[in-house]
């Protein structure tokens, strides 16, 4: 899928800048607060999982109209290893790195649609979208 | 890099955190905590995270960091003024920080941690 | 010249006629002569509708969406919202483009082109008043439910640092996180260190619900405040059980009991006052 803004992952500083912008998008968009800090978490979370296990990598910010309905997607991707067990990774308390493991499952359970693919070698695929 | 200041309050530390904090700056933070306890011999900790937007698994993971190196080096550690949409979040990301203190605001910390002064002092003077 | 263009002179040349019959049929059929709507204020409709749409089709517009339509698009919503607030109903709102349809089709049958490339351009236009309308209202039943959902849950302040949330009617999962969030949001507005949520009024609560009920509770615990549940009944009892509530919820029977245990903990109580006469007698 094409379309939106890419921004670039390299450093915790962009991580700080993305939740910047996610919050700047989210309440453009009419987002209520806690919509708002929901997906400015999740976005938190998938921007740290990108920079520390991937190895750096880009979000796509894509606002969505959809008739009536409102929402922000957002699309995680990184060139690195990619994760062996994505059932597992998903689950609570799973943890390879620094965090409490919350990262992946915590971001599906701020999120109102999630999709993840990996590859081994290849990289991975986070995306998410909150519907307003 | 810029660090958070910590204030000394009578036998507490207060920290303010008032920026959105990347992960170096949250782990130095953490660095500081536990040696300025260390060094002062603080009873309490007061965080006031009352400026905070958004608290993630990692700024919650390092409150909880804290707060258990902080027990250690026998201090409480009081997380105080939490937003409600934050609060909110935070349980949905299933981090409920069991073990941390938590108070409206700064006020109300304080007089959690002195009460658990006088507790502790009652239990000097029974001996 | 293009067929727009014929359009466009056409309707400048048989302007006034136009807006006349224009009125006419509006008056007669639209509504617009229920007295909702001032015929000054039609008129100055019409005259600017008309306007915005010479200036497209001069322009070459051929299709609704041109952005040289913008600004008709944007009259026309305004006046389909306001319609809708007004109590027009949907055909007598959409007439206002259909009547002009009836009206500048006998006079375009000079020209076939131009007749057609008009005709299209109206009918896309009628239905955008439609959809425009459509969206008007949805936004006002949206508006109302919020209202319904805050007004017929308040929060009350019993005391310093004591507030009470007595729920009454069945709680959906929808309703539940509203009114848990404006719970959350008085907390800190009121600084209150306890909030005592009364489910007396509520028949029964399934499991999204009471989960949204324990969410809040462990939300309030992080905020730095406690909350205690009251007025349980025996079925609602047995759903939080069967979802494993050991989340030290405190729990009273009764909204009085629930507010004793409160003053008790910040450090009030209720004594009974002895009448001075009487304790001498």
């Amino acid at each position: 899928m094409s379309g939106g803004d890419l921004r670039e992952i390299r450093s915790s500083d962009d991580v700080v800048r993305v939740r910047q912008e996610v919050r700047a998008r989210a309440q453009a968009l009419g987002f209520s607060l806690v919509d708002q800090t929901k997906i400015v978490t999740a976005a938190s979370e998938l921007a740290r999982n990108t920079l520390d296990y991937g190895g750096g990598g880009t979000v796509r910010l894509i606002e969505l109209r959809n008739g009536a309905r409102t929402g922000l997607r957002l699309e995680f991707e990184d060139q690195g290893p990619g994760i062996p067990d994505t059932e597992q990774a998903l689950r609570d308390g799973f943890t390879s790195g620094r965090g409490l493991g919350l990262g992946l499952g915590g971001a599906r359970r701020l999120s109102n649609e999630f999709e993840l693919v990996s590859q081994l070698g290849q990289g991975t695929r986070v995306s998410i979208t909150r519907w307003k | 890099m810029n660090r958070i200041p910590i204030l000394r309050l009578g036998k507490a530390l207060l920290v303010t955190i008032q920026v959105d904090m990347h992960d170096e700056l949250a782990l130095a933070l953490e660095q500081d905590l536990t040696q300025k306890i260390w060094a002062t011999g603080a009873r309490g900790v007061l965080i006031d995270i009352s400026a905070l937007e958004v608290v993630d698994s990692f700024i919650g993971r390092m409150l909880h960091a804290i707060a258990s190196v902080s027990r250690v080096l026998d201090a409480e550690t009081v997380v105080v003024g939490m937003r409600p949409a934050v609060a909110i979040t935070l349980v949905e990301l299933g981090l409920e920080l069991p073990g941390i203190r938590t108070a409206l605001d700064v006020e109300r910390g304080m007089t959690l941690l002195s009460r658990r002064d006088e507790e502790a002092e009652g239990d000097v003077e029974r001996r | 010249m293009s067929d727009t263009e014929v359009a466009a002179r056409l309707l400048a040349e048989g302007e006034v006629e136009i807006i006349a019959e224009w009125l006419r049929l509006q008056e007669t059929e639209g509504g617009g002569g229920s007295g909702r709507i001032s015929s000054a204020e039609l008129r100055v409709q019409c005259d600017r509708f008309l306007a915005l749409l010479r200036r497209g089709l001069n322009q070459g517009a051929e299709t609704a969406q041109d952005a040289a339509f913008a600004e008709l698009r944007d009259m026309l919503r305004d006046l389909s919202r306001s319609r809708a607030i007004q109590g027009f109903t949907p055909t007598e709102t959409a007439s206002f483009i259909f009547s002009l349809k009836e009206v500048t089709f006998r006079l375009l049958q000079k020209d076939v082109g131009a007749a057609w490339a008009l005709n299209r351009l109206l009918d896309a236009f009628g239905l955008y008043t439609f959809e425009s309308y459509q969206r008007a209202r949805e936004e006002v039943i949206a508006r109302q439910q919020r209202e319904i959902t805050e007004l017929s849950t308040p929060v009350v302040k019993l005391w310093d640092s004591v507030l009470a949330l007595p729920l009454i009617g069945t709680l959906d999962s929808e309703r539940t996180q509203v009114v848990m969030e404006n719970l959350l949001q008085n907390i800190v507005d009121l600084n209150a260190e306890i909030a005592i949520i009364d489910i007396t009024g509520v028949p029964t609560v399934d499991t999204l619900v009471a989960q949204h009920l324990l969410k809040t509770i462990a939300a309030a615990r992080l905020m730095g405040a406690d909350c205690i549940i009251s007025g349980i009944r025996p079925q609602i009892a047995q759903t939080m059980v069967h979802l494993g509530v050991d989340l030290n919820v405190v729990t009273k029977a009764s909204l009085a009991d629930a507010f004793a245990l409160a003053l008790r903990r910040v450090g009030q109580s209720v004594t009974r006052v002895v009448p001075a006469a009487r304790a001498g007698a």
